[in-house]
């Protein structure tokens, strides 16, 4: 008795509930001489504390730095990915995803599948068993209602939450017992993973945001201190600034989190943040270390510290305005209505995909960070088509062009029928995006174009004001470069080459420029197969689906595909992560498992 | 003087008011918006990015999103930021302590150094002294403070390993709360000190050729004495109306040290905040800084007209 409150009080002065000096007159009343207390207290031989090496928050302080600050701890709400992950120390989803797309259950008690039963035969539903005795981290049990309050809290459309898209689809989510529920979708769908799953599916609490749904969501207490089943919940929270957790006493697994405390810290850029990690290792992780490759390298050659890569960070590509942006119709330019003078001859755009030297793009400025793509889709790995192939021949490209009827003129620059090879290309400002303009510009040089190159500052060429003419959606120029990134099914990502109702698909004035087609590619081929991979339920013809709608769009060179981007973070060499950077999730959904080793 | 205040506060409204609809109407107009960070992210469409905007009330027509944050401002609530979806009151309190402690001190450090310096300086006009005094103000002036940021950071972080070079707020021992300002704040009072070590000596070199410098000397008061008690008193007072102009950019002024060894100050808030297109948070930054800097431009005329009885208002 008297060894279970001593016990008690150890674990109650370890995570800081009490002082020490409290702990030692409690001692003192329950009979313990101060020699005894001291030897208690400092040495841990008497009884063997749980939390002894390799324990339960044996471990200390964790630092991370993003150099992305988080703005809010509420995933639902997220104004960028650093929220997400902020987020996803304290929360969880049903199912996590790794790098290939494997699915693993988080909160659900095992992945649903057609042959368990959880995956229904014709698509139009799939029920989760939830794992059972699991509780949050105020002590109430979670249970199905929370995952039925999250679908609620999401789809309303007042509460404004970013993850809407994932679960527009679902008709509705039928609680059945405590730890079973059916969710059953408007459409049948082969891709009933999109909702509750990885970084856009956390489940949240119905007791802490039943007031606070509808317009009424912003002034939740819970979006500066959130908590949910995960190993920690959030301590204090200064946004943009630093995230402090602690640990969650009531976490299913009793051995785990090893760490006590969690520090997210936010802010600056991403070169020091990788200096804190690999040169002075004041910090233990740092995230999305969008760095020069060659600098990068520099820090490691420190020997403190190691990066981590995953692929599937998205695709950067060139895209080709099918449309003219020099022409102005109707009160608009890149309209439909005026095809592009030398981007609508496919000899032309084969010519040219012939002439961006992917391969040196990749090794001397991304490294380790990105390989040379010939594909657009190529996340999840079993999507990648192994039908096309990186070419980068300026002979077989000049022959092409002057076999079409592009003969060069007295400057250098090749014009048919009035129309000169001019282009403008645009990009946003970022010193290795300046670098990729000149390898491109280099090798279209070479084959007789003539390119100017801009830059646009990040913040107005990625908004969506309707009034501003840089965006990538007005796309008011003849290329422009960016990195589309992926989710867990291929149908959000694919949907920028669709054109099924051309008025609403394809960015114009008509739809303030919200369409997904920013190219302006139409092609009814592509159309067909992207309908058919939406609906289609058996998995192979699913994926061959994909895999020709990429093959398409490849042939056709909607767009030139240049690099397909990893994901990069940092660690010291100490620091254990289990593997756990996935496309598809945040890099701290496995938080729980890390540990330091030596 | 009592009309005099009363006169200037009067005509600080309507200033103040032409203020913050120039800000308002150059973020409103400024292109950018909220959540460009989902723009290359096909999982957060357009329609849901729309529909998220609408909710913020950021379709609506400029005039009307004018009125409509004037009369809550008025009514003392400041808005609601949209990065964090919190009230922009409770971030800025948040910051303003660690802004006090890291730039206030550095403000402090800056006019510690400034001032016995210059003194020194004019008195002991061009001496040994002075011309180290004069070089190291204006190197301290041209080297921007990114530069001896990320000079300080190698030489004392990376190679030496003596100085930690993130700030963090979760320090609370006195030693580690040391360790971690004593970058940033030397940068700060490096540069602040410049400008200011010069201006004191031009101001003492105005009255250390004065008549009752001579008098005084003649009296046979001994040269301290003479300085510190008659000329440091005259030449000081114009030095202190530029502190009282130069103190509302503790409130916002250090932004690049901010960024450099990401201290959570005001200055970071800001550029994060313009950054993300969060004009709740921008408004009320740039609408304070605009409010101080009216006011300490009133308190700093009228303390030159206590201070220097030459100078009387009606």
């Amino acid at each position: 008795m008297q060894r279970d409150d001593i016990r008690k009080l150890l674990k109650d002065h370890r995570t800081h509930r009490l002082t020490r000096r409290q702990v030692v007159t409690r001692m003192g009343e329950l009979g313990l001489s101060l020699g005894a207390i001291w030897t208690v207290l400092d040495r841990a031989i008497a009884l063997p504390a749980r939390a002894a090496a390799g324990g339960r928050g044996s471990q200390g302080t964790l630092k991370l730095l993003y150099w992305q600050a988080p703005t809010i701890v509420n995933p639902h709400l997220a104004n960028g990915t650093k929220d997400y992950h902020a987020s996803r120390i304290v929360l969880e989803p049903l199912l996590t995803a790794d790098a290939a797309g494997n699915l693993s259950p988080a909160l659900a008690a095992e992945v649903p599948s057609r042959q368990n039963g959880g995956v229904s035969a014709d698509g139009r539903s799939v029920t989760y068993k939830l794992k059972q005795g699991v509780k949050w981290a105020d002590g109430r049990p979670f249970t199905s209602d929370d995952v039925l309050f999250t679908y609620q809290y999401v789809i309303n459309k007042q509460t404004a939450s970013t993850t809407y898209a994932q679960y527009q689809n679902i008709a509705k989510v039928e609680p059945s017992d405590a730890y079973t529920v059916k969710i059953t979708f408007k459409e049948p769908t082969p891709f009933w993973y999109l909702g509750f799953v990885g970084a856009y599916g956390m489940i949240v609490p119905r007791h802490a945001l039943d007031a606070y749904i509808g317009s009424n969501a912003r002034n939740a207490p819970f979006n500066m201190k959130s908590f949910g089943t995960g190993p920690y919940k959030v301590e204090t929270f200064r946004p943009g600034d630093l995230v402090v957790y602690s640990m969650n006493e009531y976490y299913r697994d009793p051995n785990k989190p090893a760490f006590s405390q969690v520090q997210m810290k936010g802010g600056g850029d991403a070169v020091s943040a990788a200096r804190a990690v690999l040169e002075t290792g004041e910090y233990d992780y740092a995230w999305n270390l969008q760095v020069e490759w060659p600098v990068l390298d520099h820090m490691v050659a420190a020997g403190k510290g190691s990066l981590l890569t995953v692929a599937g960070g998205g695709v950067e590509a060139l895209y080709l305005n099918h449309t003219d942006p020099n022409k102005d119709v109707d009160g608009q330019r890149s309209s439909l209505k005026a095809p592009h003078p030398f981007w609508s001859d496919l000899k032309v755009r084969q010519a040219f995909a012939m002439a961006a030297d992917r391969a040196t793009m990749a090794k001397e400025l991304y490294g380790g960070a990105g390989d040379a793509s010939s594909n657009v889709l190529t996340t999840p790995s079993k999507y990648y088509s192994k039908n096309t192939k990186v070419v980068f021949n300026l002979e077989q490209a000049n022959r092409q062009l002057d076999e079409a009827g592009w003969k060069k003129g007295p400057d250098g620059i090749r014009e048919k029928g009035g129309v000169k090879l001019q282009m403008t290309y645009v990009t946003s400002v970022n010193t290795l995006r300046q670098k990729e303009q000149q390898i491109v510009k280099n090798g279209f040089g070479q084959i007789g174009a003539n390119v100017t190159l801009q830059s646009v500052d990040a913040g107005t060429f990625f908004s969506s004001s309707p009034g501003n003419n840089d965006t990538i959606a007005h796309f008011y120029r003849d290329v422009e470069m960016f990195t589309d990134s992926f989710g867990i099914v291929p149908v959000s990502y694919m949907e920028q080459f669709y054109s099924g109702d051309p008025m609403r698909d394809i960015a114009q004035k008509e739809n303030n420029w919200s369409g997904q087609n920013l190219c302006r590619w139409q092609n009814k081929d592509f159309n067909a197969l992207y309908d058919q991979g939406v609906k289609e339920l058996d998995p192979q013809k699913n994926t061959a689906a994909w895999i020709k709608a990429n093959d398409i769009v490849i042939d056709q060179v909607a767009v030139i595909p240049l690099i397909d981007r990893k994901s990069v973070s940092a660690r010291v060499k100490t620091l254990d992560t289990a593997g756990n950077l996935s496309p598809f999730d945040a890099d701290t959904r496995n938080i729980a498992d890390w540990r330091r080793t030596g | 003087m009592t009309t005099y205040i009363v006169r200037r506060l009067l005509t600080a409204i309507p200033t103040l008011i032409l203020i913050s609809m120039v800000i308002f109407g150059i973020l409103a107009l400024a292109p950018g918006d909220p959540l460009g960070q989902f723009a290359a992210n096909p999982d957060v469409p357009p329609e849901v990015r729309q529909n998220i905007l609408h909710q913020m009330g950021l379709d609506e027509p400029i005039p009307i999103r004018y009125v409509k944050w004037a009369t809550s401002w008025i009514a003392g609530n400041w808005g609601y930021s949209f990065a964090s979806r919190t009230p922009v009151a409770g971030l800025l309190l948040q910051r303003l302590p660690t802004d006090l402690w890291v730039i206030g001190l550095a403000y402090l450090a800056a006019i510690l150094i400034a001032v016995p310096v210059g003194v020194i300086s004019a008195v002991k006009q061009y001496s040994l002294l002075d011309q180290i005094a004069t070089t190291s103000a204006f190197i301290g002036y041209s080297l921007p403070t990114f530069f001896t940021g990320i000079v300080l950071i190698i030489v004392f972080s990376v190679r030496l390993r003596w100085l930690p070079f993130i700030y963090n707020v979760q320090v609370h021992d006195p030693v580690g709360m040391v360790k971690q300002a004593v970058m940033p704040i030397a940068v700060l009072a490096l540069f602040n000190s410049a400008a200011l070590t010069r201006f004191v000596r031009s101001s003492m070199l105005d009255n250390v050729g004065q008549d009752y410098v001579r008098t005084a000397r003649a009296k046979g008061l001994e040269q301290r004495r003479v300085i510190v008690r008659h000329v440091l008193r005259n030449g000081l007072i114009p030095v202190v109306t530029l502190l009282a102009l130069g103190l509302p950019a503790v409130f916002t002024g250090a932004v690049v040290t901010e960024q450099i060894f990401r201290v959570p100050g005001i200055g970071s808030l800001l550029i994060s905040s313009i950054q993300n297109s969060d004009t709740p948070v921008v408004m009320a930054v740039t609408f304070t800084y605009a409010i101080l800097v009216v006011l300490f431009n009133l308190v700093a005329d009228v303390i030159y007209g206590v201070l220097d009885p030459r100078i009387r208002y009606g």
